[in-house]
């Protein structure tokens, strides 16, 4: 596969490591009344789905940029490549 | 007579190189421009293999790589490679080949009489036979059936040549050098396209090398060998004959092997035998052409038996007949072409045997409207039995047979991304479907086009439309157009030991058996039967074995559907897969700065996350590693010891908010160290499992270094910037690996600070830099180095740490001014043995099972704050009353062994899983205290100090009886550490 790079342009996919659903990002506040039951389900309850999906690459073999990589799991087709970090701060994360 | 199969002209092959070959001991002559298979045939040997279940003798089917028949061992000796397709294998002077599969010689083979057995060996035989007594499949059924199974055998001796790997990138990749794939090359070479032109051939042109049509002016051969001339000349086209396209990935991605050497005794000074290419394409264009699918009928495996177009490849391009009387068994057109072709060159025909009503005839010898029905002749084709339409039979005198039940378009590169193939009701066959790999288009007959002429059209149209052309610069020349006229026939009435599949010996009654059986699906047919499972997967035979499914499940061929084609195309080498990562060279190696002076020293390295480290340090007269360990820990306790830990990871953390971040990823809390301070940290995963443990050392309000174990160093640090990128993005925190910018070096025992002191420029005393302290200092007079006052054996110890050009440098005058104290050089091996001396975790009690709390470290993880795992480690199962905690274990008997693994039992009791009490994670012998030692994990373990247990291995058959201990076997209350 080929991942379109916002920074570096088209890069194999070799190059990265890839970490799964990009709900990763949205980690639950610990101090939450429900935050075992957040937790639990942030760890554990991930949809698996087989078409788009947004995803977690790290480019590992290059500038260590996590990426949320929207791809197709059927089709491997990848409609956008963002940087972690501005979807993060897009979802409300900040400090 | 030798060659005397070979017709006195013609051909491409080079009559003026002959080349000496020896086939199963026997030597022969062939030309240059001879495949294997054509210098046998020319020589008159048509019996070239066994069958694989049957042992029934087998010659050559085909002319091309989807041949199942003719597989040999080519070559002796290191080089020898099983399963070589004769067809394919380019012939050379000394080629050496046997033929494979045979107990005994290949006209007398002992297994034959699996053939006699047949009616025990059909489908799903191992299913049913070898089920009852259950004790004689490991005794008797297993040993005779791994004896008899396999091909070619290994000569289990290295590979002595190399293969290599490389990178391609191109705006048209085109697969396939026949007319589709010349003409789309011309066209876009032409017009200045990169272009990369692949054939599996080692003469590019595909058919226009078998037949006898000619384009314009020139023979089909001619054109092609003029364009490949044009192509070659072009800078910006790339021509690669020998090259198999194994498969389409994603994003226009090919795999692609080029046999450099195969076709040459050995290869080249200093170039590789294969090489894996990885070709990126913006586009591409499939060109592979059609196979040619034969007919099943009673007894069609005999040697002489072969496609229709195979002889005519033989005879057109390497001027050789497989017999001197040919018959033919045709559905179609094409198969009067053999014919015709053979004829003109002086074969005899005995006659053409079509099953259709309207056959053309011939002025020049009989056709016949019938069927073949039967075979005769035992190692080879000797008689041909013929129904005719009139019920009446022949028998036809023949030594070859050339068989045609149509052609399939070679689809398989448009399947290699779950697309599927649609039916043509013309050609009867499977041609692409519109779900395609990205970016690739198809022409000539491997879209179905399977004229001469279709071919060249639609292969520029391919060209001109991929590359978005408006006009073409190519003239096509003139060429044969003849349309299809084929009648769909695929096995003759009442046939059953008709072979669809040879190699794997798949007849058309084992196809009815599986069916009645109620194997419906063609998975299931192809797993149950072994249909399309040899090393040709099925190109000659699945087509075949779809029909009669077809017809017997009374459905049509497409609503039966094909098995998923899959990469590779062809049988591909593991070394070619492999590459240069063999052996040394598996996998990358990294070494220390201070590895020469290790090595100098006679250092035993063990590799650790790739890195080389010294694992102990044998000096004259040591017998066995022990005595080395031995005397290294009891030195660096006695005196002072030094031991390499660049290895260690190491990232950099700065930033206004690094404390607040280090507070995240680990459990226990940084915000209020003190700048000049080292403190432990145990990093959770965010389920409140342990992940990895380290230092961090806080050398500006704003600055800390992190410390992480070897192997942990990549993992963590994809952690930490997943943390700081994902969940924290807003703090001011930057992070860096400096694993390789730092040497690092362990100085432990009471001599460490004396040694250290004639080395920095600063006071170490205890007072001036206390355990735990950490500083940026010099060293030798104004070298910038860092030191930590950390200790993993439990000493009096310092990590001193220099930029890496230094350290080897650091480490020989560490060795020089510790000389008055005897400084001991230890390893891993030492290492290990005082860590578990002082109880401290390492990767055997973090091995991702382990929570804080079984570690014993459960308080540290801090409530008042949020870190990574802290609220799921909380969670009810991971806080159990009795809980794993980790505890220490010696042996009752000072002389008995402790071996890591071994769980604890209660004294009294079964000893089952069901009353598993705990187990031992590590396991040494420790010097200090004379015997040996181990930590392990107990249930409520910390309350059960002092507790006699069983230790039992029923592995290693060992049971001995321990005593439940503190962890920490030498100086408990860490006096050592802060002398």
């Amino acid at each position: 596969m080929i991942i379109e790079h916002p920074l570096l342009g088209p890069r194999d996919a070799a190059e990265f490591t890839y970490m799964g659903d990009a709900a990763l990002i949205d980690r639950p506040d610990w101090q939450s009344q429900t935050a075992a039951q957040d937790f639990y389900e942030y760890g554990y309850l991930r949809d698996n789905p087989a078409g788009w999906h947004k995803e977690l690459w790290f480019h590992e073999a290059g500038d260590r940029s996590w990426l949320v990589v929207t791809r197709n799991t059927v089709t491997h087709e990848i409609s956008t490549v963002e940087l972690a970090r501005d979807v993060a701060r897009a979802r409300g994360r900040s400090k | 007579m030798t060659q005397h199969n070979r017709f006195s002209k013609g051909g491409q092959i080079d009559r003026t190189t002959p080349q000496q070959f020896v086939f199963d001991g026997k030597s022969y002559e062939g030309y240059a421009g001879d495949t294997l298979a054509s210098a046998l045939l020319a020589n008159g040997v048509r019996l070239m293999g066994r069958s694989f279940k049957y042992h029934r003798p087998r010659g050559v089917l085909t002319a091309g790589s989807e041949e199942p028949n003719a597989l040999v061992e080519l070559r002796e000796g290191n080089r020898q490679e099983p399963n070589t397709r004769a067809t394919t294998a380019e012939l050379y002077d000394g080629l050496t080949a046997k033929s494979q599969n045979r107990l005994g010689s290949l006209r007398f083979d002992l297994l034959a009489i699996n053939d006699r057995l047949s009616n025990f060996f059909t489908a799903g035989f191992y299913y049913k036979t070898f089920m009852w007594p259950a004790a004689f499949w490991e005794k008797l059924y297993e040993p005779i059936i791994r004896h008899a199974a396999g091909l070619g055998s290994l000569s289990l001796k290295d590979d002595p040549d190399v293969y290599d790997k490389g990178f391609l990138h191109c705006d048209l990749l085109i697969i396939g050098a026949g007319p589709a794939g010349l003409a789309a090359a011309l066209t876009a070479g032409r017009a200045g396209a990169d272009v990369i032109i692949a054939d599996e051939d080692f003469r590019m042109g595909g058919r226009l090398n078998s037949e006898t049509f000619v384009l314009g002016d020139d023979s089909g051969a001619d054109w092609a060998a003029a364009s490949v001339g044009e192509l070659q000349n072009l800078p910006n086209v790339r021509v690669m004959p020998r090259t198999t396209i194994i498969g389409a990935f994603d994003h226009g991605i090919y795999g692609a092997v080029e046999r450099i050497s195969d076709h040459l005794k050995t290869p080249e000074a200093g170039k590789p035998r294969q090489i894996l290419w990885r070709i990126y394409s913006q586009r591409t264009i499939l060109a592979a052409g059609a196979t040619e699918r034969p007919i099943a009928f009673e007894n069609n495996d005999r040697p002489g038996i072969m496609l229709a177009s195979a002889l005519r490849t033989y005879a057109n391009r390497f001027s050789v007949t497989a017999d001197k009387r040919v018959a033919i068994f045709t559905n179609n057109d094409d198969g009067h072409r053999t014919a015709r072709d053979l004829h003109a060159k002086g074969v005899k025909i005995a006659a053409v045997v079509d099953i259709r009503p309207d056959i053309p005839r011939s002025t020049d010898y009989e056709v016949l409207q019938g069927e073949v029905i039967d075979t005769k002749g035992r190692l080879g084709l000797t008689f041909v039995d013929v129904q005719l339409a009139d019920g009446s039979t022949r028998v036809l005198d023949c030594g070859a047979l050339g068989v045609s039940g149509g052609w399939n378009p070679n689809v398989h590169m448009t399947c290699h991304q779950r697309g599927r193939p649609q039916w043509n009701d013309t050609l009867a066959a499977f041609v692409p479907g519109a779900d395609l790999p990205q970016g690739m288009t198809v022409a000539g007959a491997a879209k179905g086009d399977l004229s001469t002429a279709g071919a060249l059209e639609g292969g520029r149209a391919a060209a001109l439309a991929t590359l978005d052309l408006k006009t073409t610069n190519v003239d096509l020349p003139v060429a044969e157009d003849a349309p299809i006229a084929l009648k769909p026939f695929w096995y003759v009435e009442g046939c059953s030991r008709a072979w669809l599949d040879p190699q794997n010996d798949v007849t058309v009654k084992d196809v009815k058996l599986s069916h009645q059986e109620g194997f419906r699906s063609v998975e299931h047919l192809k797993r149950y039967t072994t249909l399309g499972m040899a090393t040709d997967q099925g190109k000659t035979s699945n087509m075949g074995g779809l029909a009669i499914m077809a017809e017997l499940a009374g459905k049509s061929i497409p609503d039966v559907g094909t098995t998923i084609f899959r990469p590779p195309y062809t049988p591909t080498a593991i070394g070619a897969f492999g590459g240069r990562h063999r052996g040394q060279d598996f996998h990358p190696k990294r070494l220390t700065p201070s590895h020469q002076w290790a090595t100098e020293q006679g250092a035993v390295f063990v590799e650790v996350g790739n890195w080389l480290r010294a694992q102990w340090f044998p000096r004259d007269g040591e017998t066995t590693w022990r005595e080395s360990v031995d005397r290294e820990v009891l030195a660096t306790r006695a005196s002072v010891g030094v031991c390499d830990v660049t290895t260690l990871g190491k990232v950099d953390v700065q930033g206004t908010d690094a404390a607040d971040f280090l507070n995240k990823i680990y459990c226990n809390g940084f915000a209020k160290l003190a700048v000049g301070k080292t403190r432990y940290g145990l990093m959770l995963r965010e389920d409140g499992i342990a992940m990895d443990d380290g230092t961090a050392a806080r050398l500006a309000e704003d600055h800390f270094v992190v410390t992480t174990t070897t192997a942990n160093a990549l993992p963590v640090y994809r952690h930490m910037e997943f943390v700081r990128q994902c969940l924290f993005p807003d703090m001011d925190v930057q992070l860096i690996s400096t694993t390789e910018a730092w040497a690092q070096y362990a100085v432990a025992g009471p001599n460490s600070r004396s040694v250290l002191e004639k080395i920095v420029d600063q006071d170490i005393s205890n007072d001036a830099f206390p355990f735990m302290a950490c500083a940026n200092i010099t060293v030798c007079g104004g070298l910038r180095a860092r030191l930590f006052r950390i200790s993993f054996s439990g000493e009096l110890a310092f990590e001193i740490a220099v930029p890496t050009a230094y350290g080897d440098a650091l480490m020989r005058r560490i060795m020089d001014v510790g000389a008055e104290h005897d400084i001991t050089p230890y390893g891993t091996e030492a290492l290990g043995v005082m860590r578990i001396e002082k109880g401290h975790a390492a990767g055997n009690e973090l091995n991702g099972t382990t929570t804080a709390q079984n570690l014993g470290m459960g308080r540290m993880v801090s409530k008042k704050k949020d870190s990574i795992g802290s609220i799921l480690s909380e969670r009810e199962g991971l806080n159990m009353a009795d809980d794993l905690r980790q505890i220490g274990i010696k042996p009752v008997d000072p002389d008995a062994l402790v071996p890591a693994g071994a769980h604890l039992m209660k004294m009294d009791g079964p000893v089952d899983a069901a009353h598993d009490q705990g187990y031992v994670t590590s396991a040494c012998y420790s010097p200090n205290l004379g015997h040996a030692i181990a930590l392990g994990f107990l249930k409520n373990g910390s309350e059960r100090l002092g507790e006699r247990m069983r230790l039992v291995s029923p592995l290693t058959q060992i049971e001995t009886e321990v005593e439940i201990v503190s962890a920490h076997f030498i100086d408990p209350e860490g006096g050592r550490l802060r002398a």
